[in-house]
């Protein structure tokens, strides 16, 4: 999500993956021995209120501005209830919009539990209907509470949900920390074999221990990272914060074009986080 | 090198996608064998599938379209190539035709039809889709104005309601007209329909998605539904916005006693009364509207227009039950452009014309033509149901067409005059009795061929018009 130079590398790793993928797809489905864990909710938020109005400010918090937050994203930043309102009918909804507004020529949210919540490990997940089209960048991540002190990359980034508007049926998971972010980040796509991650909601969630980050789509584990899997040092041991957000253009996805349809909404049902019981 | 880097990963993908979506695709296919009509998807792979004919449109070069086996996509073995004509071509204006099948095809497993196309050169092609049978084409769908260029690239049509199509004829057809009045040539290749695991919701819309209002409308009157519409978010994230005929849709009257719609879009006013007209596409509601406020009777006077008091030995009158009325050609020549309908009818057995959806009506006498030399007013009674207030108007016209007696020619003059609030009044008759003089432009008046009406109100019934000295 942050500083991503090239996405080379990645592509590679992804384009292994889909063709391992393919073949589960087009026949049964993978059955997948999974690790038992037992959570307890720590913190959650299921957007229910009145509609248009802002989200709980005891739980959120916002990025305002057009910087283009490291990735030469094109959108300009705003807590404006046209950018992120709740829904009425237990959503929140962040809408990316073609407009002129403070020099950016697109307006946007991303909002972010920093200070208010941040936990080490555990499952965080959030269920999403995701925006589309070329340029559109919807993100669900995590950023070490640490960032103002010691800097990204160093603080760490767990990407739990990334993706190209221009690919509405493929998912990313990444983590970015010291020698591993740029070309070098560790990721893998997902891709639905029939529907799009725009048309329906799924459930994206990370389930992060001491030595392992383990990324889901609904209840399908499609990667794991480990210490050993990353040539960097393991920065994934502090309290992390999360951030939702929709990017209109940038390093990672391109720029829109005259098709992009606008404006463009990111449903969230609801964001919870568990602990190890 | 960034940007390259970049470009190339994302030619990776693609090639990854295609590869899963056609792993899949194939094992859908096979799941829809049924025992109706043939639930085949292929149109043109290599060859033609058995059971179309080919059909070029009337006017078109009919040899336009032949199989190709150079340029191909993928080095398939063919392809479809239309050679689309010079303007003012002895062959034919331009290119067209429609693939139909002989026995019909259930396509109700499929999402889209696809293809691969390219050209010699920039172009757009005026219309693709499918649905097209050389008869009642009920299911027929337009994706107009392509655009496509030397680069093959493949088309996503969608299917606007599947479920719809099981024993559809229409399997493809094009057409398109030379650019700049030069011919070129583009490829079809690899047509079929298939179901794309990753092609967005559907959604329809009528009314080109918009909220229309009709407080006009009179009971027994007919409204055709236009604008009707599907888009469809394509794998690529753009939208592809597609015409599609009515036949797809649901329609839905929120009060059929005011007012009903036929399977075809048509809509018919039954009585006065609100009914909201609105429709479904699949399983989702359309977006677009008809608000009707429909009105049975008010729409007309309740009593005749006043009757005229002039001598009948000073009137020439056009109109009138009290006068002998000159003859008249027409009273709605219904030139290019006009809108205007017209009805003859009586209210306490006077008669009045009554105009409606007028934007301007042109009555003509020339076969007659009237020599005012001595009248000194134009008279004429209107009554509107409208709102009169500014700025709306009504404006009349008077045409003379000059001593040559001829339209054009060099001396034919004419003047309007425009009348608005608060001389025009809403449903209350008016009596206009304009002194020639005030028609300041109309320097001749024995040569009297034309009356024009025209102005913003949509219904205005006349009577009693006539000159007098």
């Amino acid at each position: 999500m942050y500083n991503t130079y090239t996405i080379h590398k990645k592509a590679i790793v992804l384009c292994i993956f889909f063709l391992s993928h393919t073949f589960f797809g087009c026949n049964q489905n993978p059955i997948q021995t999974l690790p038992e864990r037992s959570w307890v909710l720590m913190w959650s938020d299921n957007f229910d209120g009145k509609a248009g109005i802002s989200p709980d400010s005891t739980k959120w918090t916002y990025d305002i501005g057009n910087s283009g937050w490291g990735n030469s994203e094109l959108q300009y930043y705003t807590k404006r209830p046209s950018n992120v309102q709740l829904s009425g009918d237990g959503n929140l909804i962040i809408t990316a919009i073609k407009e002129s507004f403070s020099g950016a020529s697109y307006t946007s949210a991303r909002i972010k539990t920093k200070g208010l919540f941040s936990q080490t490990y555990g499952r965080f997940e959030a269920r999403i209907k995701t925006p589309t089209g070329p340029g559109i960048w919807p993100a669900f991540w995590l950023l070490g509470d640490n960032i103002d002190q010691v800097n990204w990359p160093m603080c760490g980034e767990i990407d739990i949900m990334e993706q190209r508007g221009q690919q509405s049926a493929i998912t990313h998971g990444s983590i970015h920390g010291p020698g591993n972010f740029g070309a070098n980040a560790i990721t893998k796509g997902y891709g639905l074999t029939s529907g799009r991650f725009d048309t329906d909601f799924h459930i994206y969630a990370v389930e992060w221990g001491e030595d392992y980050i383990d990324f889901y789509i609904d209840t399908y584990l499609y990667q794991r990272i480990k210490p050993e899997n990353i040539s960097g040092k393991w920065v994934f041991n502090t309290p992390f914060f999360m951030i939702l957000n929709v990017a209109v253009g940038g390093n990672y996805v391109g720029y829109p074009t005259s098709g992009t349809p606008f404006p463009q909404s990111m449903y969230i049902d609801y964001v919870k986080v568990y602990k190890h019981s | 090198m960034k940007r390259i880097l970049y470009t190339s990963a994302h030619n990776a993908w693609l090639i990854i996608i295609i590869i899963i979506l056609n792993g899949c695709y194939d094992r859908n296919v096979d799941e829809l064998l049924s025992p109706g009509f043939p639930a085949k998807g292929e149109i043109f792979i290599d060859d033609f599938s058995s059971d179309l004919i080919y059909a070029a449109f009337g006017g078109s070069d009919v040899k336009a379209f032949q199989i190709d086996n150079k340029e191909t996509y993928g080095n398939s073995k063919a392809s479809m190539r239309f050679s689309v004509p010079d303007a003012n071509s002895a062959l034919g204006a331009y290119a067209g035709g429609s693939y139909f099948s002989k026995t019909g095809r259930d396509l109700s497993g499929f999402n889209a039809l696809t293809f691969y196309i390219k050209a010699t050169q920039s172009a757009t092609i005026d219309v693709l889709g499918f649905g097209n049978d050389f008869g009642a084409s009920k299911y027929q769908i337009a994706l107009n104005g392509l655009a496509i260029n030397t680069n093959w690239q493949k088309v996503i049509i969608p299917i606007p309601d599947a479920s719809k199509l099981i024993s559809e004829k229409g399997l493809f057809y094009y057409s398109t007209g030379p650019i700049n009045e030069k011919g070129y040539t583009f490829w079809i290749d690899e047509v079929q329909f298939e179901k794309v695991p990753d092609l967005g919701r559907i959604t329809g819309s009528i009314f080109n998605g918009e909220q229309r209002n009709n407080s006009t409308a009179e009971k027994g009157s007919t409204i055709t539904i236009d604008g009707n519409l599907a888009t469809v978010n394509l794998p690529s994230g753009i939208n592809r916005t597609i015409q599609i005929s009515p036949s797809y849709f649901t329609f839905e009257s929120s009060n059929p006693k005011i007012a009903t719609v036929s399977t075809t879009g048509i809509i018919t006013v039954l009585d006065s009364g609100s009914a909201i007209i609105t429709a479904i596409l699949g399983n989702a509601k359309a977006n677009g509207s008809l608000t009707l406020a429909s009105v049975a009777n008010t729409l007309m006077p309740e009593a005749p227009a006043p009757i005229p008091n002039v001598n009948a030995k000073d009137v020439i009158s056009l109109y009138s039950n009290v006068y002998t009325n000159v003859p008249i050609d027409s009273w709605n020549t219904r030139w290019k452009y006009s809108t205007t309908e017209n009805s003859f009818i009586k209210i306490n057995n006077d008669d009045i014309i009554k105009y409606y959806n007028l934007n301007f009506v042109g009555i003509e006498f020339s076969a007659n033509q009237i020599n005012a030399s001595s009248m000194m007013h134009f008279h004429i009674d209107m009554w509107t149901p409208n709102a009169t207030n500014s700025p709306n108007n009504v404006k009349v016209m008077l045409v003379d067409f000059g001593a040559n007696g001829i339209y054009g020619g060099g001396d034919d003059v004419s003047h309007e005059i425009i009348v608005n609030s608060p001389v025009l009044t809403s449903s209350k008759w008016i009596s206009l009795d304009i002194p020639f003089s005030s028609f300041t432009g109309l320097k001749t008046k024995s040569h009297l061929s034309q009356l024009v009406l025209s102005g913003t109100v949509s219904n205005l019934y006349v009577d009693n018009i006539y000159l007098h000295k």
